[in-house]
């Protein structure tokens, strides 16, 4: 059969980093797969060496927004490595709170934008819905929906005030049976279990040989988790477990966040029950020389700085490693052998928020038809509809109407 | 007021175009399609093609990668439109203002192929929903 060529990207207007694919494709079955990244490079390593260590913690922090409180924990961390100081306890807590909250708030993201991949329009809405709660929270309790600004070299910048703990507890019950209902209704759907089982299925032996972190290993069988292996801020202080299952298919990577998602309830209800008073800032002024490292699990998997000191006021050299880097090769164990309406499904399911209104272009024979990443979640929903005949599911049309086709419709 | 600003002012359709952004303004346009914001029941869509679009919503700061593609679809959205530069990477560039990747603010490169073109200025870090809408308001009362 005639090989062609895919290239899918290269950068996605809508969410995290840009990446380029080519995809060759026999008739509908991948066979091949190519990867660039590089795209939205912000130079934010050689910027870091010109700030101050205080405002390094900010910069970090605009590498992803979504993300946006692992970064600054893995930093301080690799500071305080340096400077060999410990965070008083309080703020260990007060860490651990933001980072769980953070790891809730992204996950339902993702939950929902994989809703809307398969064409449940109303599972992206509910999510997005039950999400604003904890931006509320957040706007609570740092001052900002999106970017904290908590983290600090020595502690934390803000503490959690008496008053806001009633509130947080308030959301976290209200959130709890809400996600209980996804893991219920989501994943017992019998057209969910026909499009997501045995898709894209990542082995443990690929996900090994990958290097895949976070929820990516996880679904496949390897209990991969930096707060469980090298625990640090207060996550050795509460009683939480780590979400492993075994298929390694898109199904599994769905489980894992949702069920993810109760544990990070658990840790932050766990964090305010035992989280003792005292001060938040242990005062790290200068910074010697030294080199050091720091690590946090982001949403995705584990965060890596590395930060090297002369004793000055900057860093003489600082390296980002952010888990979406360890995740996305793994897209040519998945993608490869499946058909094109899956990729677009394969490639959100490890969360480098593959959102895609960029164009790609399907060059046959010389001529060239251009497809946009809404025609691949087209045929993404149309398999859906095609599993709901074979089960015999004619039900109404009860998805909101697709945005993007709509002016042509006219 | 011509024909085509009052058809500009009647439903606004956006285009989403991320130059490089942290996503954290776009997930916050994002946030505006759900339900607690809900913008659709002011007519403003999130549209899939800038040749759609009456308006486009730019995000993160101009890398040289990204400089031409965000001309390019400057160029492709029918005119009159209006650009909205949110958070404060696309209106001054904000803390890679000294990137060695950095093109420039997104204002000046705009306004080096249409000097003419509509700026609506959405700071912040990032800018919350209400102040994305507050600005899109203004700017159609401002036409």
């Amino acid at each position: 059969m005639k090989r062609t060529m895919i290239p899918l990207g290269p950068y996605h207007p809508l969410l995290e980093e840009a990446e380029f694919f080519q995809l060759y494709v026999e008739g509908e079955t991948v066979v091949d797969m190519d990867l660039r990244i590089g795209y939205q490079h912000r130079a934010i390593e050689k910027l870091s060496e010109n700030l101050h260590f205080d405002q390094v913690t900010f910069l970090v922090e605009r590498i992803c927004g979504i993300c946006s409180t692992s970064h600054p924990i893995a930093y301080v961390q690799a500071l305080e490595d340096i400077a060999g100081v410990e965070p008083p306890e309080r703020a260990k807590y007060i860490r651990s709170i933001v980072g769980e909250l953070e790891r809730i708030h992204s996950h339902l993201l993702w939950f929902g934008l994989a809703g809307h991949f398969i064409g449940y329009n109303t599972v992206f809405m509910w999510a997005w819905k039950y999400r604003e709660p904890v931006l509320d929270i957040f706007e609570r309790i740092t001052g900002n929906r999106n970017h904290y600004a908590v983290m600090k070299p020595g502690g934390v910048r803000r503490d959690i005030h008496p008053d806001d703990v009633p509130e947080l507890l308030r959301m976290l019950d209200e959130l709890e049976p809400k996600v209980k209902m996804f893991v219920d209704v989501a994943l017992d759907d019998p057209v969910l279990h026909a499009r997501l089982k045995g898709v894209g299925v990542l082995t443990r032996e690929d996900a090994i040989r990958y290097c895949a972190l976070g929820p990516t290993a996880r679904p496949s069988g390897v209990a991969i988790d930096v707060r469980k292996d090298h625990p640090y801020a207060a996550y050795d202080k509460v009683d939480w477990d780590i979400v492993v299952m075994e298929e390694g298919d898109v199904f599994a990577k769905a489980a894992v966040r949702l069920l993810e998602i109760l544990e990070s309830i658990k840790i932050v209800r766990g964090c305010l029950e035992k989280m003792p008073e005292g001060p938040i800032d242990a005062g790290l002024e200068e910074v010697p020389p030294g080199e050091g490292i720091g690590h946090h699990e982001a949403p995705r998997g584990e965060v890596f700085h590395y930060v090297r000191s002369d004793g000055g006021n900057s860093p003489v050299r600082h390296k980002v490693r952010a888990p979406s880097y360890m995740n996305i090769p793994t897209f040519k164990a998945t993608c490869i052998g499946q058909s094109v309406a899956d990729v677009a499904l394969i490639t959100a399911s490890v969360d480098p928020c593959y959102c895609c209104t960029e164009r790609m272009m399907v060059v046959r024979d010389g001529k060239g038809r251009t497809m946009g990443w809404n025609e691949l979640v087209r045929l993404s929903k149309e398999k859906t509809e095609r599993i709901k005949r074979e089960l015999g599911m004619e039900e109404p049309n009860w998805d909101l109407p697709e945005v993007s086709f709509r002016r042509g419709e006219r | 007021m011509s024909i085509f600003t009052k058809a500009l002012k009647r439903s606004i359709w956006v285009y989403h175009v991320a130059a490089s952004p942290c996503n954290n303004c776009d997930i916050e346009i994002l946030d505006l399609l759900t339900p607690r914001f809900d913008v659709e029941r002011f007519g403003i869509l999130l549209v899939g093609s800038p040749r759609h679009a009456d308006a486009l919503l730019v995000t993160g700061y101009i890398n040289r990668h990204v400089a031409p593609r965000v001309v390019e679809v400057y160029r492709q959205t029918p005119k009159p439109c209006v650009v909205f530069a949110v958070g404060t990477c696309a209106c001054s560039m904000g803390i890679f203002a000294k990137s060695y990747n950095a093109a420039g603010p997104l204002d000046e490169l705009i306004r080096s192929v249409d000097p003419e073109a509509l700026i609506v200025y959405v700071p912040g870090c990032p800018p919350k929903p209400e102040a994305i809408i507050s600005a899109v308001v203004k700017a159609i009362s401002a036409l």
